[in-house]
């Protein structure tokens, strides 16, 4: 067996193809995260919540309504990202003219209940969601077997990133967003429906998060308190890479899920800890965050 | 608040402003003393920990403007020290709660020095993610114990004589540790650093071109904040001879958020009450497990939404309505 700085390559590469896995979920939830900040000013807690209901929606799905999960991948972000359209309408619009720590505290709350009602309903248990029959097995790559699920999620994620990050930066409809971003009354005058963009932005930007449960669902087990320690790593990558653009959520979401990965090959005990080392190391050095600006 | 102090009778009103504070204080002491005559004492010594660790919580949040999400990692460190150094090194109870408060504190240095490099909602999600690498650091460090925590810590004989063991005697020394920690915040509030903390809390900037170096106080702030949430901690290691993760999770965090935000952020006694509220609840709810879990976030939201100013904030502000007309 071979092997690079006293490690088999097996472990090494399947550490890696893991980081990448959770790197993809690290770059879905922060991308959903940042766009809603971009234009709410709000840090959205219960993000982990949102991703949670996306795996429990693909599980009613596929075991109440017999809907597969490529059907799950189209419906169950819809239903989280309409679910975010009343809480934004409800409660959110309520806090725009106060200070943001608000937004934290609310939905904050809100997470707590979406949790604890999840919990009451189905315990700390998970719930088996297998892998649809298109993507079971793999394939032998030589130095490492690569299953096939894993390889579409890795390469799904990817998509959706690239293609948020299309429609934000090169589209019509996304200057109006970046517009908005910089000057919401502006806009405004100019006849955008802006309330209205402001709530379209935050269902998407939980459907997102419903789309990242809907992909996570085969991989970890569909479990109601499966996005309350995520969502914490995710505010660190966040801190990391800075808010402000959209393909820096994306790498630094990638990225740290390889680093993750490697750590806990070479030194399992930090795997843990390692992204919160990363962020105060950048804290000390710039503090407003790799990709961000001040 | 900020508006008040350009009134014609704002001396006027602070004198009222202190005469309602020690009336306060009077009759919340009256209370605390008498309170074991009446209700079970262990539960309220549980009650003055978290009602402190609210307090600690508050001088930040409420006069400094800084929301922590992660001040969990000071209770719980604290706790885990004051345990390890009553039990393993044999250290007699005030020493043991020192050692504790030494440890939050300094772990509140560099926790504040990094957090203070960004404001808002970074300062929020920075915190957070500090007490998680925390939490995971006791999970795994051998002196922590992992999942059992340190259990059955002595409680030993307080300054050599006071016998802990004697559960009057243990309630009388939690409230002596309470009061102290409560008249400190209470003093760091009302003296020239507290106004400057209000100062930057209200306007940053213009702090800053008043010439206050506003970063060195924030510092002070947190490691104070950080210390007092310590010595809750150390205390509440000592009462219940266990020092476990429940108390370095982020839930935790949450909770004294919470206490604060209901009792009324920005006000001297609301912490306090919102402690005793949650904790009451708690008492009530603990069995139900996850239905805890669902009242502590609809009771954020409807805080949020509609109850910002906190139990004690409606108090005070309807006595000063009444006062007025």
């Amino acid at each position: 067996m071979t092997e690079i700085f006293g490690v088999p390559t097996q472990a090494l590469f399947g550490q890696l193809l893991i980081g990448l896995i959770n790197g993809s979920f690290y770059a879905l939830l922060s991308l959903g995260l940042a766009v809603i900040f971009g234009l709410l000013n709000i840090i959205n807690f219960t993000h982990g919540a949102q991703y949670m209901m996306g795996a429990f929606a693909a599980y009613f799905l596929l075991n109440k309504l017999g809907l597969n999960y490529w059907w799950a991948l189209a419906v169950a972000p819809l239903a989280v990202g309409a679910t975010g359209v009343v809480v934004e309408r409800l409660m959110l619009a309520r806090l725009y003219k106060l200070d943001h720590l608000y937004g934290l505290l609310l939905t904050f709350g809100l997470a707590l209940v979406i949790q604890g009602a999840f919990r009451h309903e189905f315990g700390s248990a998970g719930l088996p969601y297998s892998i649809p029959e298109q993507l079971t097995g793999g394939t032998n790559l030589g130095f490492m077997f690569l299953p096939k699920y894993r390889a579409w999620v890795i390469v799904a994620s990817l998509v959706v990133c690239l293609g948020t990050w299309f429609v934000i930066e090169r589209t019509k409809l996304g200057a109006y967003l970046r517009a908005a971003t910089e000057n919401p009354a502006m806009v405004q005058a100019f006849g955008v429906n802006v309330p209205r963009m402001i709530t379209l932005t935050y269902g998407f930007g939980v459907a997102l998060a419903g789309l990242a449960g809907v992909m996570a669902a085969p991989i970890y087990q569909v479990n109601p308190l499966m996005g309350a320690d995520t969502i914490i790593v995710v505010f660190a990558v966040v801190v990391i890479g800075g808010m402000g653009s959209i393909l820096g959520a994306v790498v630094t979401g990638f990225g740290l899920g390889v680093i993750e990965g490697l750590t806990k090959v070479f030194y399992p005990e930090a795997s843990n800890t390692v992204i919160f080392v990363i962020m105060a190391i950048v804290l000390m050095i710039r503090p407003q965050g790799l990709f961000g600006s001040r | 608040m900020a508006e008040d102090a350009y009134k014609p009778h704002a001396s006027r009103d602070a004198a009222a402003e202190a005469r309602y504070h020690r009336r306060a204080f009077v009759v919340m002491m009256a209370l605390f003393i008498a309170a074991p005559a009446v209700v079970y004492p262990v539960f309220v010594m549980k009650a003055l920990c978290f009602g402190l660790f609210a307090c600690a919580f508050n001088l930040l949040l409420g006069f400094g403007g800084l929301l922590s999400f992660g001040h969990a990692m000071f209770l719980g460190m604290a706790g885990y020290v004051s345990a390890h150094a009553a039990k393993v090194w044999g250290l007699p109870p005030e020493l043991a709660i020192l050692a504790g408060t030494a440890a939050s504190t300094v772990l509140g240095v560099f926790a504040g020095l990094l957090a203070i490099r960004r404001q808002g909602i970074y300062f929020a999600m920075i915190t957070l993610a500090l007490a998680q690498m925390v939490f995971f650091f006791c999970l795994q460090a051998p002196f922590t114990g992992g999942e059992d925590g340190i259990q059955s810590v002595p409680r030993g004989k307080f300054l050599g004589v006071l016998d802990l063991t004697n559960t009057l005697v243990l309630y009388y020394v939690v409230l002596a540790i309470f009061t102290a920690g409560f008249l400190l915040i209470y003093r760091i509030i009302h003296s020239p650093f507290g106004q400057v903390l209000k100062a930057i809390r209200e306007n940053e900037a213009r702090a800053t071109s008043l010439g206050y170096r506003t970063e060195q106080y924030k510092l002070a702030a947190f490691v104070l904040s950080a210390g007092l949430a310590g010595l809750a901690g150390a205390t509440k290691a000592i009462v219940f001879q266990l020092a476990s993760l429940t108390d370095v999770h982020w839930s935790m965090s949450g909770e004294v958020v919470l206490m604060t935000l209901l009792g009324g952020m920005g006000t001297i006694f609301g912490p306090v009450v919102g402690a005793f509220a949650i904790i009451t609840m708690e008492n009530y709810l603990a069995e139900l497990g996850s239905w805890f879990t669902i009242t502590q976030g609809l009771i954020f939201i409807v805080c949020v939404l509609a109850f910002r100013r906190g139990i004690m904030g409606e108090l005070e502000a309807w006595l000063r309505k009444r006062r007025a007309g």
